[in-house]
């Protein structure tokens, strides 16, 4: 890793402001890392080097001119799920071959608005369905970390994985992700990196494919908590194009990074404290408590009695609305087509090629769970459980809490083609065990690096904030920051 | 409750996804797993309980009903596996 690609978002602005390096060395920089770590990471489907380096020039112009954006210059790394105009936008699907929109999604515009420069699009899980990065069509990302003394290939989690192993091996500055799941928080947690979802509603969902509608969001994923509140205060808008886009200004987040947290009450949720969690889980879970003790936190114990509800709720919930979204993918105008004897057959045909087993496993639980005579027992029973999902979290809000502490994902890394998940598709969902209910209640959920475990992996805390009020996670996650340090993986690619 | 397997073709069906015996044969497996996971929701109590509509407690935002977009033809149909004068091209529908 050079020098320059070293830097966190924040202090490159600061090299760049005072003309200490280009925006274009500092492009190149990052060209050149992708170019010699790509073919083993995987993390880039495609990388616009073109387009990064005119955008840097345009940015050394803005800041030559002392027009700089709070983002000129910062080479990021976007996720395949975010349509960006004339590139390569294809959800990592081959059902999306060849697709590039003629328009550009809001969140990518906010970023390149404010100075951001695009370095290409992030490998991810088809569709975003997945939590190992395992279901591209473009083939797994390999985790920037492995295990001390091994070179075995771990997953960087998913469905952001692309975006979580660019930042955690320095291949961009920072990146975009998106989070149905826990799909932001999980790889942060895997990968060593700051990831945060917000509020349903803070980021704009114009422009991004959409998986299920009522949980999807952006976020970003980054090397730092300061970072992070630098991205998404870039990210998130008002959005007359997103009706469910909440009609509230954006702060600015970086300035609670720091922040007091003296008084503030963290739950810490019983029903959280799993059978089989690992012991070293349980361990950083106590010792993240402790932090927050020493900073001036009152730890209250609190009870959350639905959670154990959330994963097999949100199982029929997203994959309703998946069949529903993904209807659209039927080889007439856009992406792939096989050809039929009839439009029918090559509706069908179509779909069996284009879409990855998992996703198909996934249109298939959702058309049935909607399907005439099952709606109620699933479907409308799925959304009635969401209703005491969410009312367990206001609940234990109203009572005076300011946040949640959890662990933020079950394990460490795991190997790349793991048996026991290959075989179980419910082993691969209990990944998201800690943050999908987050999802499900449209709270900000961060996933913030705590420690290393005995194998030398990285492990995350989770944070669970009241409705848009992601400046108290970034206020807690420094604190977790600067107790726990920040890690950074061993360079073998 | 389970599938079987003219149950996974008739939902294949609805989601036009072409199966051979293979897949449904595997599909019936992976589905009957996912389904028995998410059985255990039938356990929870939920009289009086109004379904979830939206996450957020908001009103939608609506705009104006007028024309604020368009004359994009081109860019419509530019990603289209076949199209010809603006038009999507498809096997024939109609005989």
């Amino acid at each position: 890793m050079s020098d320059l690609t070293s830097l966190t978002i924040a202090e490159a602005r600061a090299k760049l402001d005072a003309k200490e390096m280009s925006a274009l060395e500092l492009t190149e920089a990052y060209l050149t890392a992708i170019e010699t770590a790509n073919p083993l990471i995987n993390a880039y489907v495609t990388v616009t080097d073109d387009k990064a380096r005119a955008m840097a020039k345009a940015s050394d112009e803005k800041i030559a001119k002392g027009e700089a954006g709070p983002l000129e210059g910062i080479p990021l790394g976007i996720k395949d799920l975010f349509a960006t105009e004339g590139v390569h936008t294809q959800a990592c699907s081959h059902i999306l071959d060849g697709f590039k929109p003629s328009y550009e999604s809001t969140v990518t515009a906010n970023l390149f608005a404010d100075g951001a420069v695009m370095l290409g699009k992030l490998n991810m899980d088809e569709f975003a369905m997945g939590s190992s990065n395992e279901t591209s069509y473009y083939g797994p990302v390999k985790n920037p970390w492995r295990k001390r003394g091994s070179n075995a290939d771990l997953v960087p989690g998913g469905s952001s994985g692309g975006s979580a192993a660019s930042v955690a091996a320095h291949l961009c500055a920072g990146a975009t992700a998106t989070d149905t799941g826990g799909s932001i928080r999980q790889p942060a947690a895997l990968t060593g990196t700051v990831g945060i979802k917000p509020t349903y509603g803070r980021c704009s969902r114009w422009g991004t494919v959409a998986f299920a509608s009522s949980l999807d969001q952006a976020g970003p994923i980054a090397r730092d908590v300061r970072d992070a509140a630098i991205l998404l205060t870039s990210m998130a808008s008002v959005d007359p194009k997103d009706t469910t886009s909440v009609d509230r200004a954006v702060p600015d987040y970086a300035a609670a990074v720091g922040r007091s947290v003296k008084g503030l009450k963290i739950g810490v949720p019983k029903e959280y404290r799993m059978d089989g969690m690992p012991a070293e889980i349980e361990t950083l879970w106590q010792t993240g408590i402790d932090w927050l003790k020493e900073a001036g936190a009152e730890i209250v114990d609190v009870s959350l009695p639905h959670t154990k509800y959330a994963l097999p709720a949100y199982y029929i919930v997203a994959p309703a609305e998946a069949s529903s979204n993904l209807a659209r993918y039927d080889g007439v105008r856009y992406g792939l087509r096989v050809p039929g004897k009839d439009i029918v057959d090559m509706y069908e045909k179509t779909r069996a090629e284009g879409f990855g087993r998992e996703v198909k496993r996934r249109i298939m639980i959702g058309t049935y769970v909607l399907s005439a005579g099952y709606y109620d027992a699933y479907y409308l029973q799925a959304q009635k459980v969401r209703t005491l999902i969410k009312r367990d979290f206001e609940t234990v809000y109203a009572d005076g809490i300011d946040a949640l502490l959890t662990p933020a994902t079950p394990s460490a890394a795991f190997g790349i083609a793991d048996q026991d998940m290959a075989s179980d598709p419910v082993k691969m969902y209990l990944n998201d065990v800690f943050t999908v209910t987050v999802n499900m209640a449209g709270l900000p959920g961060i996933a913030v690096p705590a420690g290393i475990d005995s194998d030398g992996l990285p492990l995350g805390l989770q944070l669970i904030g009241r409705p848009f009020d992601e400046e108290t996670l970034f206020a807690l996650g420094s604190v977790i920051e600067k107790a726990a340090g920040r890690f950074t993986p061993d360079k073998w690619w | 409750m389970s599938v079987d397997s003219a149950t996974v073709r008739r939902v294949a069906k609805l989601a036009r996804i072409a199966v051979n015996d293979d897949d449904v044969t595997a599909m019936e497996a992976e589905l009957n797993a996912i389904l028995g996971f998410v059985e255990q929701l039938s356990e929870v109590d939920v009289s009086g309980v109004e379904p979830m509509t939206s996450v957020t407690p908001m009103a939608m935002r609506k705009r104006a009903d007028v024309v604020n977009d368009g004359e994009k033809a081109d860019d419509i149909v530019a990603n289209a596996p076949a199209s010809e004068d603006h038009f999507f091209m498809v096997p024939k529908v109609v005989e």
